[in-house]
């Protein structure tokens, strides 16, 4: 076993391993390209940064292309984004045009390594429409979808429906996201890497020192949430949160740790909004992280006493799974992925408002053991569930199951 | 048949068993599932009766042996997705202690349980004075699952082994020998059972304990160490 394998089979098992190895046999030779719209910031770069590399360990040959767009795109894409997460709102034909405009030319750019692929994995809408372009395609294509399809705009939908019907399968992270397709649609849900920067083991000194450059105080106790600044994600509503809470601990500090994705145009404003709400408190770090701050995210992670992820809609929430990790139950908002991950009083609480995080936050710094087997269990929950070893896993049968005709029994020796 | 091997290879592992018959070793399996979403959803009884009646086999498998391998820190209270979700989403009481006493390896294939299922339902439904809805995200989803079975590569040779191999079996290996072997044909029972009766009368007692085993209501990790119990109790700790 390679040191690679080896370092997994130490965190996950051998047999977990041993699993995998069994998977590729009828893979072996093939060839899979992913494609996504950003090679960092956000979940879907993080997954695709881990995921890649580990097929490519199995022995599976594997590319990861990602989509060039200008803002004027990005503007359109993240419009997709907010509509199919709920968000009433048409998008104007001339940007739909621009969308379709930017797949052609990316489809072009892209059509050596597409055409020779086997299976080509398409993450999200940004490049949903290159399928267009390969009407002789002989690979499988899969669309991936990482974001809260329960309840989407339905024009917005339907005219990305055309597109991601041509598809052989698709993925969705949750029954509740899945949409009516002519395809197969597999559930399956993200995972984190254990041994990657932002969720290895850190000395308490590092932690200390990545602390000390915020002037984050180690001895009060630090309420958090790791985002992108994104409406639904809600920032504002964490600020609300913690001023209900200091009210009954008045040393709390709060963290607001978040990058800005090169495909999400809103981000900046969505900061300043931020910014303006923490204006005036000593005791609100609003911080903006660069891409590859993976070690401070996992710093803050580890310092905070009260985690939350009170996001209104989320695709899945990794933020939630690295917190887990680490040991700390998360307070999150009840919807989407979050409730995959928080078995409510198990491994931290779903909230519905502002006064419900607040309710369970006073709740957990009051009642230190608590917080501390709930963490416990937690760490258990994402080890057997959301490590990447799973996710590799489900995806390599999918893709066994894809090429010898989605069988519902897969016998391997 | 899957549990003990058939396959030429293991002819020099065969022994002569009690019996004087040849038993094979056991081979130790892990399996997996990968869900598989079919859009189809149901609020009301009447909507899930309508859409059981169409749907894909594989859902009403799932539906009932698939709980088992979900992430769960609770016993389940109802042994069937149907159940739960009359008790949970309908909040009909009636409806889900009649549903949750379906017992799946009673019937001979899965359209005598799709009609067991529905007739239940429709007694239900002859019954209501009016027709309770579940709330929007809590509609009944139908999903279908995709089963991957590996080869662990450990092999048992003779039933006193079971002693240490059963607590160190993933909890996929014990659903895959305790609970899916059940729903395989001919024999529908588990493949400890299955294998132990190869051997005469030797190991009946712990053949007719193990039969005594539930599946239901427990997690797997529970299930592990109620085997490995009944194992220890028969068989001692040789091995």
């Amino acid at each position: 076993m390679s040191a690679f394998l080896g370092n997994y089979a130490a965190v996950a098992g051998e047999d977990v391993i041993r699993q995998l190895r069994q998977l590729c046999v009828p893979l072996k030779g093939l060839r899979v390209v992913h494609v996504n719209s950003t090679r960092e910031g956000g979940g879907v770069a993080e997954i695709l940064a881990k995921l890649v590399p580990f097929k490519q360990e199995l022995g599976i040959r594997t590319r990861w292309e990602v989509l060039q767009g200008d803002e004027i795109f990005f503007d359109c894409t993240k419009r997709f984004h907010n509509a199919l997460q709920g968000m009433t709102l048409d998008i104007a034909p001339a940007l739909l045009k621009h969308y379709e405009e930017v797949n052609a030319e990316n489809a072009e750019r892209l059509r050596p390594q597409l055409e020779e692929a086997d299976i080509v994995f398409v993450h999200d809408p940004q490049p949903a429409a290159l399928i267009r372009h390969f009407p002789q395609r002989r690979a499988k294509w899969v669309w991936r979808c990482h974001i809260d399809l329960s309840h989407p705009h339905r024009s917005t939908w339907n005219y990305l429906r055309a597109f991601v019907s041509a598809y052989d399968a698709s993925i969705f992270s949750l029954a509740d996201f899945a949409q009516v397709l002519p395809h197969p649609v597999y559930l399956i849900a993200p995972s984190i890497d254990p041994l990657s920067e932002k969720n290895l083991e850190l000395d308490r000194k590092e932690i200390d020192a990545e602390c000390a450059q915020f002037q984050i105080d180690r001895g009060r106790p630090l309420m958090l949430q790791v985002s992108r600044y994104d409406r639904f994600k809600d920032p504002l509503g964490v600020i609300h949160v913690y001023r209900l809470v200091k009210e009954f601990a008045p040393s709390l500090q709060l963290v607001l740790a978040g990058g800005r994705a090169t495909d999400d145009p809103e981000g900046a404003a969505v900061l300043a909004e931020v910014r303006a709400a923490a204006e005036g408190d000593g005791d609100i770090h609003v911080l903006q992280l660069p891409g590859d701050a993976h070690r401070t995210i996992n710093a803050l992670q580890r310092a905070a006493d009260i985690v939350l992820q009170k996001s209104t809609r989320e695709g899945f929430g990794l933020t939630v799974t690295e917190s887990m990790w680490k040991g700390k139950p998360v307070i999150g908002g009840d919807t989407g992925g979050i409730r995959l991950q928080i078995v409510n009083h198990h491994t931290g609480f779903l909230v519905s408002t502002p006064e419900g995080a607040a309710l369970r936050a006073r709740y957990l710094l009051r009642n230190r053991d608590r917080l501390g087997e709930m963490g416990r269990k937690a760490q258990q929950f994402v080890r057997e569930n959301f490590l990447i070893t799973r996710h590799l896993r489900e995806h390599l049968t999918l893709m066994v199951g894809l090429a010898s005709g989605a069988a519902d029994r897969l016998e391997l020796e | 048949m899957p549990g003990p091997r058939t396959s030429s290879r293991t002819d020099k592992r065969e022994r002569v068993n009690p019996a004087g018959e040849k038993a094979e070793p056991f081979v130790i399996k892990d399996c997996a599932l990968v869900q598989i979403a079919t859009g189809v959803r149901a609020q009301n009884l009447r909507e899930l009766r309508d859409r059981l009646l169409a749907v894909h086999p594989g859902c009403i498998d799932y539906h009932f042996w698939g709980g088992l391998l979900r992430p769960s820190f609770d016993d389940p209270e109802y042994s069937n997705d149907f159940a739960s979700w009359a008790r949970h989403g309908l909040h009909d009481n009636k409806l889900a202690e009649r549903l949750g006493m379906i017992d799946p390896a009673g019937f001979t294939d899965i359209e005598a349980l799709r009609r067991e299922l529905t007739d239940v339902l429709e007694q239900r439904i002859d019954e209501g004075e009016y027709l309770t809805w579940a709330k929007p995200e809590q509609q009944f989803q139908f999903i279908r699952a995709q089963i991957v079975v590996f080869d662990t590569g450990r092999i048992l040779a003779r039933p006193p082994e079971l002693v240490a191999a059963l607590p160190a079996m993933s909890a996929g290996s014990i659903y895959y020998h305790f609970v899916e072997a059940r729903r395989r044909p001919p024999l529908r029972i588990d493949d400890f059972r299955s294998w132990l009766s190869r051997y005469g009368d030797a190991y009946s007692a712990l053949g007719n304990a193990l039969a005594e085993v539930d599946p239901y209501f427990t997690t797997l990790t529970d299930l592990r160490k109620e085997l490995s119990r009944v194992v220890g109790r028969h068989l001692g700790a040789a091995s």
